[in-house]
């Protein structure tokens, strides 16, 4: 009884959102923080206290290739999204009559089990697929090209999977400027493309930034498309980790685990750095 | 130094802009419903209205930002309405200034300079000029954000002067002043516009504002102009009821037509004969409204002589306010006529206590029949 009119009184108190937000975080440390935490430790743990796994990392071929090409394809995988998603962000905000439509579009794959995404995929690039019959019909090519299991199907399937974490933020970004202002624009002179380059794009840039980041690391730890639709060789780092797991190499996993956890941050603290940026997110978070 | 921009005026004249039978329609609903108006070179022309009254949406349409679903814009004589906004060359000042907020004060200003190709050097001369103008020399390094509400909107108005148009829009460019500022600014408006010669028009729902700045004011209701004059003109002869209610305060007064004596109705209120200006001679027996305004009202107790036909009344002070520079009563006459008077202040006039019987007067001249 007293003790119920204890927590009354605090969440009446300042400590309210701390009460209400104590469920999640406590769920949070239990779940996720402990387990990280505990995965991280065996890095210099195991099987004795030392740093020597992450000194034997920078002469490790293996590990340099898998974590370049990791870099590589999330960044070309940002560019892609960057470039399709821009212009749905502006038809999204420019074309208010078919954004519901264009919105359903785009965030489809987000709503379908990534599993399901990749068997399409699959279905679509396969050696005897539907891409390739339809280029062997139309008589482009002679044979079915290859282009499952290669760099360009990950990179595809990575796109279209993350085209919604570039394409929001955007056109978040593009909702908050003032319609005032190009208007003025114009008025001052300046042409559409003028106006699109002088105005809309530049504080559009925010958005761009809060996309930009989001698609970069999320995609560096894809772990199941690459897995399904990728080349064999072209792997990535989180398939690095979960085939060392599966040779119960934990010392090893736990390390690249640490240094995919560090390159994320690294480049979220990178991000926070630019203008406006804190603030996208702040405004998408609304 | 800031002469180069003020030398239009020499040069001549703003420009003249027709519009004729205008229409607006959104989903059939009209927000302007067939404006003709002849704005005249050089001259400060307020379109004053409550909202939704199609005064902002008119200024959009000469702007170019809303496409007309009807009628005609000319300017110069020349019909505008299929050229884009950005080939008008006019100068606009928005509600909310519309500064770019990653721009400085120098880029903002120096923008439409920009648009036009004009080099580097003398962009910096020419946005040196303007902020001079404004009254902000040495600001052009500062971003909007670091100034405040006035100096934003002088920004504003420097960025619509700067390429010389020879047409400036202003859509309540005052509004979120407060009331010092925005009386300060308003003489700077006028000063501005004599200096530029060049043509203003300017929207607002503050009837004292368009009084102040106006040469002419065209007053509108319901997507049509009610009105259209100079101040006095407006404030002296309303020709609808809407017009003298909606600027300044109005007394109304029902009556019944019982006479015509050449431009002068004769009617009867309460009782009592009243006599009133008309536009045209309504029929005898007509049952109409005359109006006259409260500061023109005086207390005219016994003898009280006059040169000028006077109205007369017998009324019961209902409410006695004393506010400063002015005292306000309410007054009732026979059967429920509400009246207000105003009444210069001053210690040597005696008070009128609530309850007290009294007689009031005011001039024919001074008396319209809406």
């Amino acid at each position: 009884m007293s003790k119920a009119a204890t927590v009354r009184c605090s969440a009446r108190s300042v400590s309210a959102p701390l009460v209400l937000a104590a469920p999640p975080l406590l769920f949070m440390l239990a779940f996720y923080a402990v387990p990280v935490l505990s995965m991280l430790l065996r890095s210099v743990s195991d099987p004795v206290w030392t740093l020597s796994h992450y000194a034997s990392l920078t002469g490790d071929t293996v590990f340099l290739k898998v974590f370049c090409n990791t870099l590589y394809t999330s960044l070309i995988v940002t560019l892609g999204t960057l470039v399709l998603g821009y212009p749905v962000a502006l038809s999204l905000v420019r074309a208010p009559r078919w954004a519901p439509f264009i919105l359903v579009l785009i965030l489809l794959p987000f709503w379908t089990s990534v599993l399901v995404r990749s068997y399409a995929w699959m279905v679509l690039m396969g050696r005897h697929g539907i891409i390739n019959e339809a280029l062997l019909v139309i008589g482009i090519v002679n044979q079915p090209l290859r282009i499952l299991n290669t760099p360009l199907a990950t990179q595809i399937a990575m796109i279209h999977i993350l085209l919604p974490y570039m394409a929001l933020p955007i056109t978040n970004a593009l909702r908050q400027i003032d319609p005032s202002l190009t208007r003025a624009s114009s008025g001052l002179g300046a042409t559409p493309w003028a106006t699109f380059r002088q105005i809309t794009l530049p504080l559009s840039l925010p958005g761009v930034a809060a996309g930009t980041l989001m698609v970069f690391v999320l995609g560096l730890g894809f772990y199941i498309t690459p897995a399904m639709v990728g080349g064999p060789r072209e792997i990535t780092l989180s398939m690095l980790i979960a085939q060392q797991v599966d040779q119960l190499n934990w010392a090893y996993a736990a390390t690249l685990s640490a240094v995919l956890l560090a390159s994320a941050l690294a480049i979220i603290a990178a991000f926070y750095r630019l203008p406006g940026v804190s603030n996208a997110f702040r405004m998408s978070a609304r | 130094m800031a002469a180069e921009l003020t030398a239009t005026r020499a040069a001549g004249h703003g420009a003249s802009v027709t519009l004729n039978h205008l229409e607006k329609s959104y989903d059939r609903v009209a927000a302007v419903a067939g404006v003709s108006l002849d704005i005249h070179s050089g001259e400060f022309l307020t379109l004053l209205g409550p909202s939704g009254s199609g005064k902002t949406t008119t200024l959009m349409m000469i702007a170019g930002f809303e496409m007309p679903t009807g009628g005609d814009i000319a300017i110069d004589g020349k019909s505008v309405v299929a050229v884009p906004p950005y080939r008008r060359n006019i100068g606009m000042v928005f509600q909310n200034y519309a500064l770019f907020p990653h721009l400085t004060v120098a880029d903002n200003i120096g923008f439409p300079l920009r648009q036009r190709g004009v080099a580097k050097v003398e962009r910096a001369r020419q946005v040196g000029q303007a902020l001079e103008l404004v009254h902000l020399p040495g600001h052009g390094g500062r971003y909007p954000r670091q100034l405040s509400g006035g100096q934003q909107q002088r920004v504003a108005l420097a960025r619509a002067i700067v390429f010389k148009p020879r047409l400036l829009l202003m859509d309540e460019p005052l509004g979120a002043l407060d009331k010092q500022l925005r009386e300060n600014m308003q003489l700077e408006m006028r000063r501005l516009h004599a200096d530029l010669g060049i043509t203003f028009i300017y929207v607002t729902h503050d009837q004292e504002e368009a009084l102040t700045m106006s040469d002419r004011i065209a007053v509108m209701n319901e997507g049509l102009v009610a009105q259209i004059g100079r101040p006095e003109d407006l404030y002296d002869r309303p020709i609808s009821r809407f017009v003298a209610a909606f600027i300044g305060e109005s007394n109304f007064l029902p009556a019944v037509v019982c006479g015509i004596e050449d431009d002068v109705v004769v009617a009867e209120c309460e009782g009592a004969i009243i006599r009133a200006l008309a536009q045209s001679p309504p029929a005898r027996g007509k049952k109409v409204v005359l109006t006259t305004r409260p500061e023109r009202i005086r207390f005219a107790d016994g003898a009280w002589n006059s040169t000028v036909p006077q109205n007369r009344l017998t009324v019961t002070v209902t409410e006695a306010v004393f506010a400063g520079e002015r005292c306000r009563y309410m007054l009732q006459a026979g059967q429920g006529i509400a009246i207000v008077l105003k009444e210069p202040s001053s210690a040597s006039i005696r008070r009128r206590a609530v309850g007290e019987r009294a007689e009031i007067a005011w001039s024919v001249a001074d008396t319209i029949l809406v």
